[in-house]
C-alpha cells in the first residue's frame, strides 16, 4: 500500500537481512507463526451518523468503515440494481510516507479488491434494492479510512466493509407522489453471504498470511483471495513484481479458505 | 430537516434541545496518543463529534522550497469522512475544509515555538469521523493535545469552544442543531494562561453587547475544556490524574 512502497520505506538493511536470517529458522520476526493473523479487533456501530460503520484493529492497522444510503439513479446497463459504490483512502495519519491528495495507485487498487470482493460474491441482493425500476434505486456508498497503517490494509479493510455492512440498518424510502420519502424506519440490508479477504505475501520461499508493513517491503510477491460463506473463490489479486507457482497457489487457495471461514465466525458473532 | 413545530432550541425551562442548560458543555473525552505510527495523537469525542488528530515532525520539508530558513512550517489538514455527516459528503476537500484548515492553523500557531525548528516542517492531520456541530472547535482541543504528545515546544496549549445566541439567549458550546437553526455562532480559541485570543469568527447577528457576553462565555468554555485537556495529557505521561493532582 502507500506506506509500503519499497521507495518509501527504507527498512534498513540490516533489519531485512534479519528477517530473512529468521525465516530460515522458520520464523517471523514479531513470533508468529507463517500462518497465523495479528490480535483482530472488530468493533461496530461507532458512527451514529451512517446506517452501518465498523473500526476495525489488525495489529497496528486500523480501518474506519461507514456505511451511507441515498436513492439515485440506477447504473446503465444496471436498471433493475441497487447502485453500490465503495472508496479507501489511506489518510496522512496512517503513516509518515502518506502525503494528502488524490488517491495514488496503490490506494485505487486498494479499494477496487475490497469492492471486487463484496461484488463478486454478490453480499448485497442488488436486486432488493429497488425503488422505480429503471429510474430509481437505492444508492449505497462504503468509505473506508486508513487511520493508522502497519500493512495487510487489504484484509483490515475488507473486514470493516463486510463487518459495516453486515451490521447496518438501511433506511426505508417509499415513492410518494413521485417523489422519494425516508420513512424514518430502517431495515436490515439484503445479506446473501460473507465474502472474507485473506492476504499473503511471498518472500523468498516462505509465504507469509497478514504481513505487516516491515514484511511488505520485504516482500516479492503478494497474493490477495476472497472466499464467500460457502467456500467457493470470488475474487483473487497477485500483486507486486514476483512470482509464485501453481503448487504456491493452490495451497494457499485452501490456507484462504479455511482462515477465511475462522474470520467469517468472527464477524457472524457480531451480529 | 426539522419542521419549526417540533423545534425547540430552548425551552421555557431554560432547557435546550440536547436537555443541556445555556452555561452546559457537551460531554467531552480525550484520549492521547491513539495513532501508533504518529509522533502525535489525540482523540476527541466532543458532544458527537468524533475526531482523531495525527502529528508528524518536526520533519524535513516537501517540496524543499516551502522550508522557512528561520522558523518551522506548520501546515493543517482538516478533513471530513464521508460517513461523518447526515447526508455523505464527497471526499474531496471542499472550501468550506480548505478555509477550517487554513484558521485551524492560524489558531496553533501561536502556542508554538517555531523557531526552534528552522528549516523542518510539523503536518497536523485532523480527521472528522463524526460531525456534530462546533467540529473545528473540537478538532483545535485535539491538535492543540496531539502537539504536546509529539514534544514540540509550545507557549500554551490551545482550548477552543463556540458560544451562540439563541433568540435573547447566549448560550455555551453551540451544537449541530443550534448551529443551523440558533442565531448566531461564534467559535473561539484561546490560550488560557497567556490570555490570548487565537481564533474568532462570528456567523449571525450580536448586539454589542451580546457580543462581548458571547466572547466571555465562550473564553469560560475554553478555561473549561483546558482542564480536560490537561488531565488527558496526565493521564498518558503520569498515570492516573488524581494522584498527581494530590501530589502537588
Amino acid at each position: 500500500m502507500s506506506s509500503s512502497k519499497r521507495s518509501t520505506i527504507i527498512v534498513e538493511q540490516l533489519r531485512k537481512q534479519q528477517m530473512l536470517e529468521a525465516l530460515t529458522r522458520g520464523k517471523r520476526l514479531d513470533g508468529r507463526e507463517y500462518e497465523s493473523y495479528r490480535n483482530l479487533e472488530i468493533e461496530v456501530g461507532i458512527i451514529d451518523k451512517a446506517s452501518g460503520s465498523a473500526k476495525v484493529i489488525l495489529g497496528n492497522t486500523e480501518v474506519i468503515a461507514g456505511v451511507k444510503v441515498e436513492t439515485g439513479e440506477p447504473f446503465e446497463g444496471l436498471e433493475n440494481k441497487g447502485a453500490l459504490i465503495m472508496s479507501a483512502e489511506v489518510l496522512p495519519t496512517a503513516s509518515p510516507h502518506v502525503e494528502p491528495g488524490p488517491p495514488d495507485e496503490d490506494a485505487i487498487e486498494l479499494s477496487r479488491v475490497v469492492d471486487r470482493g463484496v461484488r463478486e460474491s454478490e453480499m448485497l441482493d442488488l436486486d432488493k434494492l429497488v425503488l422505480v425500476p429503471g429510474k430509481i434505486v437505492y444508492t449505497v456508498f462504503v468509505d473506508c479510512s486508513i487511520i493508522n497503517s502497519d500493512g495487510n490494509l487489504l484484509d483490515a479493510t475488507s473486514y470493516a466493509v463486510v463487518a459495516a455492512l453486515s451490521t447496518s440498518k438501511f433506511p426505508i424510502f417509499e415513492m410518494q407522489d413521485d417523489k422519494v420519502v425516508d420513512t424514518g424506519k430502517t431495515m436490515p440490508p439484503p445479506i446473501t453471504t460473507i465474502p472474507i479477504s485473506i492476504t499473503a505475501v511471498k518472500i523468498g520461499e516462505s509465504v507469509l498470511l497478514d504481513p505487516t508493513t516491515e514484511e511488505e517491503a520485504c516482500m516479492d510477491a503478494r497474493i490477495t483471495m476472497t472466499t464467500q460463506s460457502d467456500g467457493s473463490i470470488v475474487a483473487v489479486q497477485k500483486g507486486f513484481t514476483g512470482p509464485f507457482t501453481f503448487d504456491q497457489i493452490i495451497s494457499f487457495s485452501e490456507i484462504a479458505r479455511i482462515k477465511g471461514e475462522e474470520i467469517r465466525s468472527k464477524i457472524k458473532e457480531l451480529n | 430537516m426539522y419542521s419549526l413545530k417540533e423545534l425547540t432550541l430552548l425551552d421555557e425551562n431554560g432547557k435546550r434541545s440536547d436537555g443541556r442548560g445555556i452555561d452546559d458543555l457537551r460531554p467531552i473525552k480525550i484520549t492521547v496518543g491513539v495513532v501508533k505510527n504518529a509522533d502525535g495523537s489525540a482523540f476527541i469525542e466532543f458532544g458527537k463529534n468524533k475526531i482523531i488528530v495525527a502529528v508528524y515532525g518536526p520533519r524535513e520539508v516537501h517540496p524543499k522550497h516551502m522550508a522557512l530558513p528561520d522558523r518551522c512550517v506548520l501546515r493543517c489538514r482538516y478533513h471530513m469522512s464521508p460517513f461523518s455527516t447526515d447526508t455523505r459528503k464527497n471526499p474531496a476537500p471542499s472550501r468550506r475544509e480548505v478555509e477550517i484548515s487554513k484558521v485551524m492553523r492560524e489558531s496553533l500557531e501561536p502556542s508554538l515555538i517555531l523557531s526552534d525548528y528552522p528549516r523542518a516542517v510539523i503536518d497536523v492531520f485532523v480527521e472528522v469521523l463524526q460531525a456534530d456541530g462546533g467540529s473545528r472547535c473540537a478538532g483545535i482541543n485535539a491538535a492543540s493535545v496531539a502537539l504536546a504528545d509529539a514534544g514540540i515546544n509550545m507557549r500554551d496549549l490551545v482550548s477552543a469552544c463556540a458560544a451562540g445566541r439563541i433568540a435573547d439567549n447566549i448560550v455555551l458550546d453551540v451544537n449541530d442543531l443550534e448551529d443551523k437553526e440558533g442565531d448566531a455562532d461564534m467559535p473561539v480559541a484561546y490560550l488560557p494562561n497567556l490570555e490570548q485570543i487565537t481564533l474568532l469568527q462570528v456567523d449571525g447577528k450580536l448586539t454589542t453587547a451580546q457580543f462581548s457576553e458571547c466572547l466571555n462565555k465562550a473564553i469560560d468554555g475554553c478555561k473549561l475544556v483546558y482542564e480536560i485537556q490537561k488531565d488527558a495529557l496526565m493521564k498518558k505521561y503520569f498515570g492516573n490524574e488524581l494522584e498527581v493532582k494530590e501530589e502537588v
